[in-house]
């Protein structure tokens, strides 16, 4: 069973990385960023390691792929050109639609089988917030403020270097 | 149980198109898309050696959290030239941006 959903996920994940190293519209290349990054999640799960799971959904899935639809539409124009001209676009949207619907019926199955019941016992074990939090704020405390002052020094710059030339 | 070399040959599958796409790719927008696919690959390494090595201990998933705030940094910062290039060349094709060529 779970080498059945290995091979679909590997399958998903290596499309998406596929799709986004030869789609040339860039809006379609961040989307398959973004299932491919949804799929490594799941992986996450997959290996016991919960909270990088979802910490990997929000900063990747929700902050990454989003800053860079941000950019491609902002510079847009040449970049993308055929990505907001909705012309003959109904396979496409019939093929989504099923394949969300598939989605939908397999998670429902799975829920309904109690094969995706969460496994209790298991919450304390090695990849919990817990386990992971204790470790983070005593062996690794001084890498863990280097990264908030990374951070900091990332965003100051991302702001002056994005900000609008002052005239002088 | 997935045993741990598939992990270790989707990431390595992962980390090759990646790079591929880092290497081969004009459009700037698109090169750091190649740099987060490879970031991503040796994320799931770290986990899943984590994960096969010693699963009590939790240090391959915070070297994997630390690679990802060094990724959402490199991000930010870089979509961030790359405005200031199409600001000033109006352009993000690499080859366009050789200012420094002498």
């Amino acid at each position: 069973m779970q080498l059945v959903l290995f091979f679909v996920l590997a399958l998903l994940a290596v499309a998406g990385a596929v799709g986004v190293v030869l789609s040339k519209n860039a809006v379609y290349s961040a989307l398959a960023l973004l299932l491919n990054f949804a799929v490594l999640a799941v992986f996450y799960i997959m290996l016991n390691a919960q909270f990088l799971g979802v910490v990997q959904v929000i900063v990747y899935a929700g902050a990454i792929v989003v800053l860079f639809l941000f950019v491609i539409m902002l510079i847009g124009g040449q970049l993308a050109p055929d990505a907001l001209t909705a012309g003959s676009r109904r396979p496409a949207r019939v093929v989504a639609l099923i394949a969300g619907l598939v989605a939908l019926a397999g998670l429902a199955y799975g829920l309904v089988s109690g094969a995706l019941a969460p496994q209790t016992g298991q919450v304390q074990g090695s990849g919990s917030v817990q386990a992971i939090g204790r470790v983070l704020f005593t062996d690794y405390l001084l890498p863990f403020e280097l990264a908030s002052v990374l951070l900091l020094v990332a965003m100051i710059g991302a702001v002056v270097l994005a900000r609008k030339p002052t005239k002088s | 149980m997935v045993p741990l070399s598939w992990y270790l040959v989707l990431a390595a599958a992962l980390f090759s198109l990646g790079l591929y796409g880092a290497l081969s790719r004009r459009n700037a927008i698109a090169v750091l898309m190649g740099v987060e696919l490879i970031l991503n690959a040796v994320n799931i390494n770290l986990v899943a050696f984590n994960r096969f090595i010693v699963p009590a201990a939790v240090n391959g998933q915070i070297f994997a959290l630390f690679v990802l705030a060094v990724a959402a940094a490199e991000a930010a910062v870089g979509l961030a030239l790359i405005i200031a290039i199409y600001r000033t060349r109006n352009t993000v094709n690499l080859e366009d941006a050789d200012l420094m060529k002498g």
